[in-house]
């Protein structure tokens, strides 16, 4: 299963490092990690795609261990809330003059751009969801595809809502302890 | 007033209260030597960075105060490292100043030049590059505050020498401002009103006592919940000490080689009750069949530990002594005599097979030499540990009545450090009796230190358990690979001499008659003592669980006709 997180961390050297690293000590794979700007100069934001194989224990270990990370700040899980995410792909695509047609309309659907335009070749840029590109991809394919780079996902919630927040003793931190077996002890 | 980086490095430590620091000079912080002799800080002049890095800690833990350690760049460094895990393991508030090439020089593989927050990343709390004095107050007040608070741990500060050059206008923090760095206070009361609901309907609780108890001081508050609630009391290896051994709730040390009773009241309670401790392997035994009937509430105060290894039903984030202070005023008196009475049913059975029932035999024991130590320096002692037989025979018989006197490598089980680490606890607290139990290949790892203690007069006793093998390796040789010995027998020096090359006082004792003497011999001698124990080669410890065991698999001692 795979979870998106959201992470404010500070702008300074080496807290990338410090994250990619946390990750790899506590044995979760990675699929994608976009760093940039905020609207506070010091202040990075990172989205991170996480494989969590054991769902929110997963996630719950994830933010935790995120946490002690001296230069993490805000840690979010926005995997099943509400939010836009948006993955860039630049596809350099083989396109002799006499298919350039055929490209484009398939660009448009997508509703993707054709950047730059070689004698043989073109790149496509396109921006979406995770699917949205997966699908552009699959119909590029058969063109034959010669180069493809992809930005990562990046992530924000919609409105006002705001992901979950799991550490263990924050107000609202969408642990609910069921006690219900508790009556049950003899 | 405008002042070198080195010099602001010291003005800081004198500010933070340090009053003696364990290092070695080389190229990379010779300008911190220098600065040094201008500042009010004792330097201790260790053998190995190794050593260095062991007393801090053992100065840290005797203390609860931060510890110092330093060392030059490059293999100054790397041989901090083993020590900088040590304490990162047990969660031990310790400062290492390192020095780094020039920063221009960064990158380029210079002499010496090695990645020392690279390495030690994952090995401490936090740590920082300084490529410039301006940044170094602010580095340094935060790198304390940060070992200390919350769950305490290791940081280092990698200062550039250009850094310990460069002058600068010395600014000091008033505040420490971390964005994101808030250590959890109290647990929210609705939490902890569920935990009071799991205690009111436990008929069978069990207090898990760990080290978090001693880290938080929260022995008072313990003594407090335990009494009213009637619950016993288990302890983790770092955990002794936070509970009286004498106390009838106390049951002991827990998990591998635990007192049988203690496994089995965890076995087969019906509530838990985590006090700061981290379900490592060593005390649960094989996860899937640990404490199947137990509801479990994990009082802890850092979150990642929360359903790391177990999951529980309860986790109440806070430091621990809000948490259980907290906790008293609202749950009810109880008695769970017939809970209590079961345990004493195993434990009455279980000292049927205790090695101290058994007759003398003319040979020497461990155990029994543990017990004559306690019983001569009146179980007041700080007890410094090495790793292996030794330590789990002193864990089991040096019945601890208070905290901070109990030093062992738990978490990463380093040989080497119980006499450097006694040497530290020393400078933390120069009245007090100092033993050091090592056996004779850990002591070995560390033995230069002996000088270091004759240097400074440090006042520690140090007994060498020789077994001639590296016992614990070689009782799993026996139990789990049919007695097939393979590089466990040890050729050590002659102690004594050894001690004597060094000028300190040293004895070896063969039987069991000569122990009292000698002991008494050592705490009148002034100043480092070595008494070399001939003890029996091929002794086990017992009870055991094997790696992996359920927790009540436990192997026993042979009972004796
Ligand atoms: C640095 C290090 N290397 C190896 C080990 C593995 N180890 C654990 S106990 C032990 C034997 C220790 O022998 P000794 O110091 O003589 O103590 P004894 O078990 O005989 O009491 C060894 C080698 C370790 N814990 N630490
Ligand atoms: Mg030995």
């Amino acid at each position: 299963m795979q979870y998106t997180f959201i992470a404010l961390v500070e702008n300074k050297p080496g807290v990338l490092n410090r994250v990619a690293s946390l990750f790899r000590r506590r044995n979760f794979n990675i699929e994608s990690l976009a760093v940039g700007r905020t609207e506070k100069p010091e202040v990075s934001r990172m989205t991170m795609v996480v494989d969590c194989p054991n769902g929110d224990m997963d996630a719950h270990k994830i933010e935790a261990n995120l946490y002690k990370l001296v230069n993490v700040i805000d840690v979010q899980d926005v995997s099943r809330q509400p939010s836009v995410t948006r993955d860039l792909a630049l596809i350099k695509v083989k396109a002799a003059p006499e298919r350039r047609a055929e490209v484009n309309s398939l660009a448009s659907i997508f509703r993707a751009r054709i950047v730059d335009v070689a004698t043989d070749s073109v790149i496509v840029e396109v921006t979406g969801t995770e699917e949205k590109i997966e699908g552009m991809v699959e119909l590029l394919r058969p063109l034959g595809i010669m180069e493809m780079v992809r930005t990562g996902q990046i992530a924000m919630t919609r409105g006002a809502n705001a992901g979950i927040r799991r550490m263990p003793g924050m107000e609202d931190n969408g642990y609910e302890y069921d006690l219900e077996a508790a009556e049950m002890l003899p | 007033m405008k002042k070198t980086g080195a010099e602001i490095m010291w003005e800081c430590l004198v500010r933070e209260g340090v009053e003696v620091v364990f290092g070695y000079p080389g190229g990379a912080n010779m300008p911190i030597y220098d600065a040094m002799l201008n500042y009010p800080i004792h330097h201790v002049l260790v053998r190995h960075e190794q050593g260095g890095a062991h007393m801090a800690d053992g100065y840290a833990r005797a203390s609860g105060k931060v510890g110092v350690a330093m060392g030059t760049s490059g293999p100054g460094a790397t041989n901090l490292v083993t020590g900088i895990a040590t304490a990162m393991m047990d969660s031990s508030p310790v400062v290492f100043i390192t020095g780094q090439v020039a920063a221009h020089l960064i990158g380029g593989d210079a002499f010496q030049e090695i990645d020392v927050t690279g390495i030690t990343l994952p090995i401490t709390k936090h740590n920082y590059l300084v490529t410039r004095a301006d940044e170094i107050a602010e580095v340094v007040r935060e790198a304390f505050y940060i070992a200390r608070s919350g769950r305490p741990g290791p940081v280092l500060i990698d200062i550039c020498k250009n850094a310990q050059i460069e002058q600068t206008e010395f600014i000091y923090p008033e505040e420490v401002k971390l964005l994101g760095y808030q250590p959890p206070a109290r647990a929210p009361q609705h939490d902890l009103e569920k935990a009071v609901r799991l205690i009111e309907k436990a008929k069978r609780p069990v207090i898990l006592c760990g080290h978090g108890v001693i880290v938080s001081g929260a022995e008072e508050a313990l003594l407090h919940f335990a009494t009213k609630t009637q619950t016993p009391v288990a302890s983790t290896l770092l955990g002794l000490g936070a509970f009286p051994a004498s106390h009838p709730l106390a049951l002991g040390m827990m998990g591998m080689h635990g007192e049988a009773h203690t496994n089995l009241a965890i076995q087969n309670s019906d509530l838990i009750l985590a006090f700061g401790m981290r379900f490592d392997d060593r005390v649960t035994g094989n996860l899937k069949t640990y404490a199947p009937k137990a509801k479990k509430i994990h009082v802890e105060i850092d979150p990642s530990e929360v359903h790391k290894n177990v999951h529980v039903d309860l986790p109440l984030v806070g430091d621990l002594k809000n948490v259980v202070s907290d906790l008293v005023p609202m749950v009810d008196e109880y008695d769970h005599d017939e809970w209590l009475n079961e345990i004493n049913g195993w434990k009455s059975e279980a000292d049927e097979r205790s090695i101290m029932n058994w007759p003398e035999d003319g040979k020497l024991y461990v155990a029994h030499l543990v017990h004559d130590l306690w019983k001569a320096t009146g179980g007041g002692a700080i007890i410094t540990t090495d790793v292996g037989q030794h330590q789990m025979w002193t864990a089991q018989y040096y019945a601890l009545e208070k905290p901070n006197r109990w030093i062992t490598s738990g978490g990463s089980g380093t040989m080497g450090f119980g006499l450097p680490s006694a040497i530290g606890a020393w400078f933390a607290n120069k009245d007090q009796e100092i033993w050091a139990i090592a056996g004779d290949g850990g002591f070995q790892m560390t033995a230069a230190e002996l000088t270091t203690a004759v240097q400074e007069g440090a006042n520690v006793k140090v007994a060498i358990m020789n077994n001639n093998f590296l016992g614990m390796v070689r009782q799993w040789q026996e139990f789990f690979f049919e007695k097939r010995y393979s590089a466990v027998n040890m050729v050590s020096p002659d102690f004594v001499k050894l001690a004597d090359a060094h000028g300190v006082p040293a004895r070896r004792i063969t039987t069991r008659e000569e122990v009292d003497e000698a002991i008494q011999w050592a705490r009148q001698t002034p100043g480092p003592v070595v008494l070399e124990f001939r003890v029996e080669k091929e002794d086990a410890v017992y009870p055991m669980v094997p790696a992996g065991a359920s927790l009540d698999q436990m192997m026993r001692r042979p009972v004796r006709q």
